[in-house]
């Protein structure tokens, strides 16, 4: 059976698609963190050198891992949209920056707290938090530089191309810290084991299926959202059920 | 800031939940909200655009029926 | 009809630059001047303990470096802009990435090279080493063009735009932090007796690749923002 893949990429059908998937994301979401809270707090063991404090990592490294994936993605969609000049791609980048922001700042957060009593210090100047600090920095350079160019095409290609040169740059960026880190001797989190328990790996993979899950939900909602503003003179727009009930019902 | 380590290290589910777990939970619900906010905001939007662009074409319709 | 060569264009698109920023001085100066004060409010922060700035030297030397050659970024494209040159040299035959390239270089002689020429005497401030002022020199030199140039890419997508300024140094610092560190590093290496050849020799690598992709990704943007 051949499937028009392209009719999902107009913003018409997507956004109807979207708005069907969201709940079934949204939920999948809620049971997924409640299951891996229940495991990574009432069934992983307590680790033998960092005892309870170790259990921040089933939120903070699934964080670092979507504020990562989610930057990549947001540039491919970017890189998409300047290339094929599909609206719905220049839509989707913008709406993935400020749930990744968000995360990085998760991850930033968790990482301080799991810092002070492993190193003694809110904050090290290790190179992963170096790293996610620098990522926040350029996720807030793609939302700022968007919100203040007021032509919306404009916004999407300029946004777009400092997204891809930041992806270009990120792992430059990336090895650049790590180097200086080692230069400068850093201590970074090792876990006393050479291997995680089982429950512990469980809860992590549940709680980073529960994040993917509630990323993909976010972003769906506010894409509709930016959809709608951006098409809101498409005759399909007046036609959907929710604005075109009010406007009768108001008469 | 001593205090604060210890209480920390004889509290430490309270200092890891409350911490790190229920931030993270705020700072999803703050985005839930936002997300929220700005499709009520961008609807009220578009049904105000619409009434305003219909008002001359219903007039129009009533007559016609009338 | 004459038909100029790419490295006629370069040289020709240098020039003007150059003689353009010749009749406005000040802007010039400014950038010392900032990049001077700034090198020069350090010790009064942190007090005149000289083991303490010999250390600090390179780290507050790059830095001060980048903000000022973040000041001078706004007006690489604006003047042009204002006044439609920057139109017709869009519409112009000749690519568009070497009149970029071009801008670029001429912006560094005009902010990037003071900034190296000066650094020295800031660095005697510190109680710097003669070795450790060579590779501070050498180390500016390399970096700075890439400063110029992934400052271009930032001013080229800021075109125009309100409060510019702010946003410029927001796109483009996060995106200089490798040279920065490369930079800095070279001078505490050579200071604590290891070898400069891997840092600056990275410092190197940055150039090149800046060199072939900043051009290009700048006249897309300037594409972006002028259409």
């Amino acid at each position: 059976m051949a499937i028009n893949w392209f009719k999902y990429a107009a913003p018409t059908t997507f956004y109807g698609l979207a708005g069907k998937m969201i709940p079934w994301f949204a939920f999948s979401a809620a049971i997924l963190f409640a299951i891996g809270l229940y495991i990574g707090f009432f069934v992983a063991p307590s680790d033998a050198q960092q005892g309870e404090f170790y259990r921040i990592m089933f939120i903070h490294v699934p964080a670092s891992i979507l504020s990562m994936f989610l930057y990549l993605i947001m540039a491919g969609y970017a890189a998409l949209g300047l290339i094929f000049n599909t609206r719905l791609s220049a839509m989707m980048a913008t709406a993935i920056a400020p749930t990744g922001a968000l995360f990085a700042l998760i991850s930033l957060w968790t990482g301080a707290l799991w810092g002070k009593p492993m190193w003694g210090a809110w904050w090290m100047w290790d190179a992963r938090l170096t790293s996610e600090l620098i990522l926040l920095f350029l996720y807030l350079g793609f939302i700022a530089l968007h919100a203040s160019i007021d032509d919306p095409r404009r916004a999407d290609r300029a946004a777009a191309l400092l997204a891809i040169v930041g992806s270009v740059n990120v792992p430059i960026i990336y090895f650049s810290v790590k180097w200086w880190n080692t230069l400068h001797q850093g201590s970074t989190i090792k876990f006393s084991g050479t291997t995680m328990h089982v429950a512990m790996q469980q809860a992590l993979f549940t709680m980073l299926a529960a994040c993917w899950l509630y990323a993909i939900a976010v972003v769906l909602a506010r894409v509709r959202s930016i959809i709608l503003e951006r098409e809101r003179n498409a005759a399909w727009v007046t036609q959907l059920p929710g604005i075109a009930d009010f406007a009768g019902g108001e008469k | 800031m001593i205090s604060l380590d210890v209480w920390m290290r004889e509290n430490p589910l309270t200092y890891v939940w409350f911490g790190s777990y229920a931030v993270a939970l705020l700072i999803f619900a703050i985005e839930i909200a936002m997300v929220k906010h700005k499709r009520k905001i961008t609807l009220q939007q578009v049904r105000l655009m619409r009434n305003a662009g219909d008002d001359t074409k219903t007039s129009i319709s009533e007559e016609d029926s009338a | 009809m004459k038909k100029s060569s790419m490295l006629d264009l370069l040289l020709l698109v240098i020039r003007r630059d150059l003689i353009l920023a010749m009749r406005r001085r000040a802007d010039v100066l400014t950038t010392l001047v900032f990049f001077v004060m700034v090198v020069s409010l350090f010790p009064l922060g942190v007090g005149p303990e000289l083991g303490m700035l010999r250390k600090m030297a390179p780290g507050v030397l790059w830095v001060a470096a980048l903000l000022a050659s973040m000041l001078s970024l706004g007006r690489l494209f604006s003047a042009d802009y204002l006044d439609g040159t920057l139109e017709q040299m869009m519409l112009a035959p000749q690519s568009l990435s070497m009149l970029v390239l071009g801008k670029m270089a001429a912006h560094w002689m005009v902010s990037g090279l003071p900034l190296v020429l000066m650094a020295p005497v800031l660095g005697l401030q510190f109680d710097m080493s003669v070795q450790a002022l060579g590779v501070l020199i050498l180390g500016l030199l390399l970096g700075t063009p890439i400063l110029s140039m992934l400052g271009a890419i930032g001013a080229a997508l800021t075109l125009g735009l309100r409060g510019g300024g702010v946003l410029l140094s927001l796109l483009v610092l996060p995106l200089c932090i490798p040279v920065l560190i490369f930079g800095a590093g070279a001078v505490d290496a050579i200071s604590s007796g290891l070898s400069i050849v891997s840092h600056l020799s990275l410092l190197g690598a940055l150039l090149v690749l800046a060199l072939v992709f900043t051009p290009w990704v700048t006249a897309q943007a300037l594409r972006i923002s002028m259409e």
